[in-house]
């Protein structure tokens, strides 16, 4: 039997008796991208031209608030332990908490993220672009956030989290906000869109593997 | 942490390790199920060297930790499912039956639909228990399963354990207590003296 859905299943009840967990990320990226057009003014050429960065950074930083407790909670009840002596494939496992983190945090996420869009005055076109490009974005930006949650687990406090996870997403940043941009400008936002699956691919077949080495580390 | 450490252990066995604490018990346990690397010498299960995350070690293990694996928030129910669906056991009519039978024995069955953050110390113990009990597995290694039970419990984890000695199981055990396993072959292996008190011939590989 496969392994991922029990453990989708599992996240998914931890979730409902728990909601907030979930939406707290969501509430983030929602107050983050509001903060700003309140911040810099009613100037809807500048809101305009900053708005795909907004919602990209405001949307990085809620995937981050959120993985804090993505492996903290097993680790303290020992579920952690009973994961790596399944006999299943690690890679698997690590993969499915992390496709369910991305179900419960991200993908709420990203289907507001068009409203957002329209908030900073984005063509239609470009909204439809901010969606996909999150769509294949988040994904890369949980693995690479679950990376770092491995790493740092068991450590106190979130900072080095912070500190390990934001360098390394810097590219899925410039290639998101790059194809929001480039639609908004009449160009075309298919190589930022391309870029943004190459990453996803690389990230989908190295960080699992990774993952899941680092948190054999952290049990030890 | 420590060296010097050499034991078999055969079909039917039960190894009591006992030890003062920080002795190294608990890492001796961690050892053996393959959470932790030996820093030097080597775990061998069924006559062959085993590494971490050795899958047919996995097959044959239940490890009951400290922590008891179960997440709070979920009852005792969607925890046994979890784990049993992790363990590669499957929901046939024969499992339930078998489920059933095991949280009745160790006094479970009114808190099935408990979140396990409401049970006792105790009961979360014996829930633990309930797990290795229904994983079906060959070794089970048992840090500290008695902390917290009651005269009942210890009772009914003795019992399993000899039924499970009865079975050809093999267990280590990291206690304390006496355990009373009836006719099963128990040896006591004392990590202060870090050399086991034969009470069965130590020439079996296991």
């Amino acid at each position: 039997m496969l392994v991922a859905l029990p453990i989708i299943g599992r996240e998914v009840r931890l979730a409902s008796r728990r909601p907030m967990d979930a939406l707290s990320a969501l509430f983030f990226f929602v107050a983050v991208g509001s903060l700003f057009p309140l911040g810099v003014g009613p100037d809807a050429a500048l809101l305009t031209a900053i708005g795909p960065g907004v919602v990209w950074v405001a949307a990085l930083l809620a995937v981050l608030i959120s993985l804090h407790r993505l492996f903290l909670p097993d680790l303290e009840d020992g579920t952690l332990e009973q994961l790596l002596l399944a006999p299943r494939s690690l890679t698997g496992i690590v993969g499915a908490k992390v496709a369910a983190h991305w179900l419960l945090t991200c993908l709420p996420l990203v289907i507001v993220a068009p409203l957002m869009g329209l908030q900073f005055g984005l063509l239609p076109q470009a909204v439809g672009v901010l969606l996909l490009s999150l769509l294949l974005g988040t994904p890369t930006l949980v693995l690479l956030g679950a990376l770092g949650a491995a790493l740092t687990l068991g450590l106190r406090g979130n900072v080095l989290l912070a500190l390990i996870v934001l360098p390394i997403c810097v590219p899925v940043l410039i290639f998101g906000s790059g194809a929001v941009s480039s639609t908004q400008q009449g160009l075309q936002a298919g190589p930022h869109l391309s870029l943004l699956g190459a990453c996803l691919l690389v990230a989908g077949v190295l960080c699992p593997w990774a993952i899941g080495a680092a948190l054999r580390l952290a049990v030890e | 942490m420590f060296s010097g450490l050499s034991f078999n252990a055969a079909p039917g066995d039960v190894l009591q390790v006992r030890g003062a604490n920080g002795a190294g018990k608990s890492s001796l346990l961690r050892l053996l199920c393959g959470l932790l690397p030996a820093a030097r010498g080597s775990v061998h299960w069924r006559g062959r060297a085993v590494t971490p995350g050795d899958a047919a070690l996995a097959t044959d293990t239940a490890y009951m930790a400290h922590a008891g694996g179960m997440n709070g928030e979920l009852s005792v129910n969607e925890n046994l499912r979890f784990a049993l669906q992790l363990a590669g056991g499957g929901a046939s009519p024969a499992h339930a039956a078998h489920n059933d039978e095991v949280l009745q024995r160790l006094q479970l069955s009114a808190q099935r639909h408990t979140p396990v953050h409401r049970l006792s110390q105790g009961q979360q113990r014996r829930l633990a228990l309930a797990r290795v009990l229904l994983s079906r597995r060959t070794l089970w290694l048992l840090d500290e399963p008695c902390a917290g039970l009651d005269a009942q419990g210890d009772a009914a984890f003795a019992q399993c354990l000899a039924e499970h000695a009865a079975r050809g199981g093999i267990a280590v055990v990291t206690t304390h207590h006496a355990i009373d396993t009836g006719t099963a072959c128990t040896r006591t292996l004392d990590m202060d003296q870090l050399e086991p008190h034969a009470g069965c011939p130590p020439d079996h590989r296991p």
